[in-house]
């Protein structure tokens, strides 16, 4: 610019930079959820638990499925840090095996339902008319079904067919995954369609408009973008939620089979030995509550840190 | 208020239709049909089986069927339990008070605890007593109820010795020891629902309170002289509840989850422990009754909570 020559060339780039530096979004929300301390401490504790689930079983090289009799139910000792169950297999192991199951439904349940959620909301929000209030009816539907007893419903006529097709664990994990996933997109398609309803009429989307952006473009680079922050918020607490649901579902006996000791089947194998053996279920419980106040606790940091105008 | 109640149930009525239709549908997507064991029968000729699919209708379009089994469900047919041997609405019946007693209950015990501690906390809002209750709210939603309900076997009746931890109806006792029986072997179901309830409610009560009490009625409402209680409790409540028994109806299916979890826990003779006994049993006409039923307790709680908005809020009525 003319007039605005600087007094040495060393002082042009700094003098701008150093009153003003430049502090991107996830920056400024990073500042914002490290003031969250025990957000903080939770996504220690989640990093921990993740990636014990992930390479514990390569330094804890006992078999999951390693019966001995004479080693049922004992309590937690050097050989077994954990105990062992009611068949003598370390518990420690199986539950490193089987965290593994727990954080992946929760994982894909929570993106199956961003997905579905993020796509009703978003076509509800950009159409006008019939289509936005049959699908805001569809979502008000789904809200007011009972989620557990459908959950167990489609379970049990579904089980046998989606075995066969997929094989025993792929089957039930697809099932448990779309089912839960399926029963919780309604309250992001109603968060993501109050963010399009406000954000469309805002003069930036304006301004793409009369660029002459199209409309998948409007939505995808300037209206889906600055809708996202509460939108993470509840895929955090979404993952929470869906552990919760496939431990419910575990834990009735009606989730993943015996020889797939997911957290919460560990608990329904162990609620009938709580009276000689209280290990057995008290550390898959310990688990289940860690990881998912862990994932909580994140969720209000995040909630701080990307989407400050809520006050909860 | 009558036209407002009119208007409400005119509403509900389409989405217990929409319920119904999603049901059935699942029911009907379903692989394998209550004669696939009659086909795979080597006894039983392919005609009569085909004669008896076409005798129960089982080969119509499905928007026939729909309407054939939802006349039927609205004349009170529900249809036979296949292992109980009684009609299923007489089964239903059975069980469904002991699950609106605990649920209640419940419900109740959870406004109990989360109105006063919400409303304390956010009076002072990040003062020492908020931050230890918001601790606890995300403890208390974050302990699944079956976990709840396993330590507190453990604890109140194997190391305590305390409290029963099978839910008896039918219990020997009678006047009011029956009525002390039935308390104490109550207590822990209703317990587990209550502190899951009240965790994520006090969150609610909180929130909702804190949009309420910076407003300008509230000044004017403390400025001409009125006591601190009945600013609260006339002015700032009142309002605050408004959003609160929205969030808390949109919690009722969560409830009803809850509900069959610690019915299965303490082994109380509800409908969600029917529920999981039949899905164990393949008994299908029954898991659709209790599905059913869990739908309808649903939107008739939806609709208390709309009634509850005319009581709470009378712009509404005249709306």
């Amino acid at each position: 610019m003319a007039g605005s020559t600087p007094a040495s060339s060393s002082a042009e780039v700094g003098a701008y930079g150093a009153a003003q530096p430049v502090i991107s979004p996830w920056k400024d929300a990073w500042r914002r959820f490290r003031k969250h301390r025990l957000a903080v401490a939770s996504l220690f504790v989640l990093l921990l638990i993740i990636l014990a689930v992930l390479f514990g079983s390569y330094i804890w090289r006992v078999p999951i499925n390693e019966i001995d009799f004479t080693a049922r139910l004992a309590p937690p000792s050097r050989e077994h840090p954990f105990g062992t169950d009611d068949l003598g297999q370390d518990l420690f192991a199986r539950m490193l095996y089987g965290g593994r199951i727990s954080l992946a439904v929760g994982l894909a349940a929570m993106s199956v339902a961003m997905v579905l959620g993020v796509l009703v909301g978003s076509v509800a929000g950009m159409a006008q008319g019939w289509v936005s209030s049959a699908l805001m009816w569809l979502t008000d539907l789904f809200l007011s079904l009972p989620q557990l007893p459908l959950l167990l419903l489609v379970i049990y006529l579904f089980r046998d067919s989606l075995k066969a097709i997929f094989g025993l664990e792929a089957g039930i994990f697809i099932m448990v995954v779309i089912v839960i996933g399926g029963l919780r997109w309604m309250p992001v398609a109603r968060l993501v369609r109050a963010q399009f309803l406000s954000l469309r009429e805002k003069e930036f989307v304006e301004a793409a408009r009369a660029l002459g952006a199209s409309k998948l473009r409007q939505v995808l680079r300037h209206i889906l973008p600055n809708a996202m922050g509460p939108v993470i918020v509840a895929a955090t607490i979404d993952v929470a939620a869906a552990i919760i649901a496939e431990s419910t579902l575990s834990f009735l006996g009606l989730g993943f089979p015996p020889d797939i000791p997911t957290w919460g089947r560990l608990l329904f194998d162990a609620k009938d030995y709580l009276d000689f053996a209280p290990h057995f279920a008290l550390f898959p419980g310990v688990a289940i509550f860690l990881t998912v106040l862990a994932i909580n606790f994140i969720g209000d940091g995040l909630r701080d840190a990307l989407d400050p105008r809520r006050v909860i | 208020m009558a036209n407002y109640l009119i208007r409400r149930l005119l509403i509900a009525i389409p989405s217990l239709l929409g319920i119904s239709l999603v049901l059935f549908l699942v029911l009907a997507l379903a692989p394998g049909d209550p004669f696939g064991e009659l086909a795979a029968n080597p006894n039983v000729p392919p005609e009569v089986a085909q004669a008896l699919r076409q005798k129960f209708g089982l080969d119509d379009p499905i928007f026939l069927r729909y309407g054939r089994w939802l006349l039927a469900m609205l004349q009170g047919d529900w249809g036979f339990s296949f292992v109980s041997r009684v009609n299923v609405d007489t089964l239903i019946l059975q069980r469904l008070p002991a699950t609106l007693f605990v649920i209640g209950s419940a419900q109740i015990l959870a406004l109990l605890i989360a109105l006063p501690v919400g409303v304390y906390a956010a009076r002072r809002p990040y003062s020492i007593f908020d931050q230890i209750a918001n601790t606890f709210a995300f403890i208390g939603f974050s302990l699944p109820t079956f976990f709840t309900g396993l330590v507190f076997i453990l604890v109140f009746s194997i190391w305590l010795d305390w409290l029963p931890f099978v839910y008896r109806s039918d219990l020997a006792a009678t006047g009011w020891r029956w009525y002390w029986e039935n308390f104490r072997q109550a207590i822990m179901p209703i317990m587990v629902l209550a502190l899951f309830q009240a965790a994520s409610m006090t969150r609610y009560v909180r929130s909702a309170v804190l949009d309420v009490i910076r407003l300008d009625y509230v000044t004017t409402a403390r400025a001409k002289g009125l006591g601190e209680r009945r600013v609260i409790l006339k002015h700032v409540v009142r309002n605050a509840l408004i959003p609160v028994v929205t969030l808390v109806a949109l919690q009722m299916p969560a409830v009803f989850g809850g509900a069959i979890v610690t019915e299965q826990i303490f082994r109380i003779p509800g409908i969600g422990s029917l529920l999981i006994s039949s899905i164990l049993a393949n008994d299908t006409p029954v898991i659709m009754a209790v599905t059913f039923v869990f739908s309808c307790l649903v939107v008739l709680f939806n609709l208390i909570a709309d009634l509850l908005y005319g009581w709470l809020d009378p712009r509404i009525k005249f709306g």
